[in-house]
């Protein structure tokens, strides 16, 4: 997450990745074979032709890189967006499910660490559930939390967004008790010796003391809202939306179509983390930190 | 201290009875279908009756793609670590990335390793290897700074190799840090598997188990099967929690 600044790690992180590239092309020679060999045979074998083979198979165990982004390309910039062919078309359908549930989700994270902190009784009540709510794989319980939401009406956008939304308040509550809490005991003295009530001590003082706290959190849980709704949209058979892509690309052994889904749902995630580190700075300089 | 810690448990063992006996009212007083939401007494007759099926997915999605996938993912990922550690060219290069993986929707290469591992435990075990490698990593890394300048002129002044600091100081140091990426993993690897699942399967497991009964509406197994994957993920955790307090007893955060 930490990609700005630091020019020092640009030179590796360039090598790396081209070994990473190169260790994939290599990888497509050898994991395509078992598709590949029948026709380098036919063609009467050779390097050339075995690189030209296992590098433009149709339905390759692994597609070359370059596959990949040629279909990333065809599917964003030369099919309309409102097309269902169109790979701008899923990634939205991702996207606004996705945002829907993390901003529910961090209202819901929000509301809950206020209550938490004001009221001991429910710190030790309500606290043990919210982390066992986390041991329980929500996302297995995806495929059931949609039929039940389908059979009273909802369906759509909304049951995606409750997955998403369930997955993302769980780091919000915990980063912000934590935040709510951070100012010291001096500081919450001085709001006493102001005679400052539980809503001001709250605006004032435990909002702003949390800020740094909030947005570490909400990066985590932008993230883990896009993974939500992605797999929100596995059991249920979507017709639209980057899971549902993954799905049909495996049904029928589109491998293509999963790879450039899945750097679809990668630039997405990045975008996401990045806009929520944008939203961070300016919120920042608002309230005066140096920058 | 002793009564507080009464009420550490008493309290939300309270708050969870009263939300299964709201639960069970509810259900009863308005008449929820089934489909909808069944009744905890519902549920607890099926987990009773089912019990031979939930221990056969308990086993095919828990013991055999869980675990060997948690071990080996964290396991790499420990090493990379070190390796990142040793060479800081490594570092620079994976820790960007590791840090971009982790935000990435990795559940997405599921369709992907099904294809490649077949449907049977092994494309799960993957999965939940790439899925707890890159926390581990990134974690490991951090754990691995994280002793102080002090310390380490210390082990130098000592006449320390590389190694020894290592053993001696640097890894104990990195243990919360250790820990705390193996907890995370614990949930992560249950739902890699689980997820996993639904690409493709033998016709056991957890995952499968939940999306068929899904289609059949028995939604008193797949609660049943939820309530499994529950106890077995909370104790789980329960168990690393233990382990982590054995471990890293000198850590601030266990001080009274």
């Amino acid at each position: 997450m930490k990609t700005e600044g630091r020019k020092s790690s640009v030179v590796p992180v360039t090598v790396v990745c081209v070994i990473i590239l190169v260790a994939w092309y290599i990888a497509a020679i050898f994991m395509n074979a078992v598709v590949a060999e029948p026709k380098i045979e036919a063609l009467g074998g050779g390097f050339a032709n075995t690189v030209n083979v296992s590098w433009s198979l149709d339905r390759p165990v692994i597609p070359a890189p370059h596959q990949v982004v040629v279909e990333v390309w065809k599917t964003v910039f030369t099919i309309a967006p409102w097309k269902v062919r169109s790979l701008l078309y899923h990634v939205w359908v991702t996207l606004s499910s996705t945002l829907l549930g993390f901003v529910l989700g961090t209202l819901l994270g929000i509301g809950l660490a206020v209550a938490i902190v004001h009221s001991r009784l429910l710190s030790k009540s309500l606290m043990p559930w919210i982390i066992a709510s986390q041991t329980i794989p929500i996302l297995a319980i995806a495929p059931m939390v949609i039929v039940v939401l389908g059979s009273i009406g909802l369906t759509g956008l909304v049951p995606k967004s409750i997955i998403s939304m369930y997955l993302c308040f769980f780091p919000v509550t915990i980063g912000m008790v934590k935040g709510l809490t951070s100012p010291d005991p001096m500081q919450l003295d001085l709001m006493r010796t102001y005679n400052a009530s539980v809503s001001q001590v709250l605006w004032k003082l435990r909002f702003p003391a949390a800020m740094p706290f909030l947005f570490a959190s909400l990066k985590v849980a932008v993230a883990i809202a896009l993974t939500g709704a992605i797999v929100g949209e596995l059991p249920t058979g979507a017709q639209s939306g980057i899971g549902s892509r993954m799905l049909a690309g495996s049904y029928y052994g589109q491998t293509i179509q999963i790879w450039s889904a899945l750097v679809a749902a990668s630039a997405v995630a990045a975008a996401l983390v990045y806009g929520v580190g944008a939203i961070e700075r300016i919120v920042n300089r608002q309230m005066g930190a140096r920058a | 201290m002793r009564s507080s810690k009464f009420n550490d448990v008493i309290a939300p063992a309270l708050f969870g009875i009263a939300i299964l006996i709201l639960w069970q009212a509810t259900v009863r007083y308005f008449n929820v279908p089934f489909v909808i939401f069944p009744a905890p007494t519902d549920i607890w007759s099926k987990l009773i009756v089912s019990l031979p099926i939930l221990y056969a997915d308990f086993v095919q999605t828990f013991i055999r793609a869980v675990i060997p996938g948690w071990i080996i993912g964290s396991l790499s990922g420990f090493l990379v670590a070190l390796l990142c550690d040793r060479f800081a060219f490594l570092r620079q290069g994976l820790l960007p990335l590791g840090n971009l993986a982790a935000a990435l929707p990795i559940v997405g290469v599921a369709p992907i390793l099904v294809m490649w591992f077949g449907f049977d435990w092994q494309s799960k075990a993957a999965m939940v290897v790439v899925m707890t490698f890159f926390p581990m990593l990134v974690n490991a890394v951090a754990g691995l700074q994280a002793s102080g300048h002090l310390e380490r002129d210390l082990m130098r002044s000592y006449g320390a190799s590389w190694f020894q600091t290592l053993v001696k100081l640097r890894l104990p140091a990195a243990m919360p840090f250790i820990f705390n990426a193996l907890k995370i993993n614990s949930t992560l690897a249950m739902i890699g598997a689980i997820v996993a699942e639904f690409f493709g399967t033998p016709i056991v497991g957890m995952g499968f188990r939940i999306s068929t009964e899904v289609g059949r509406m028995g939604l008193d197994m797949v609660w049943a099967e939820i309530a499994v994957a529950a106890l077995v993920g909370s104790a789980f955790y329960g168990l690393l929690v233990a382990l982590e307090r054995w471990v890293t007893f000198w850590h601030p955060s266990y001080r009274r």
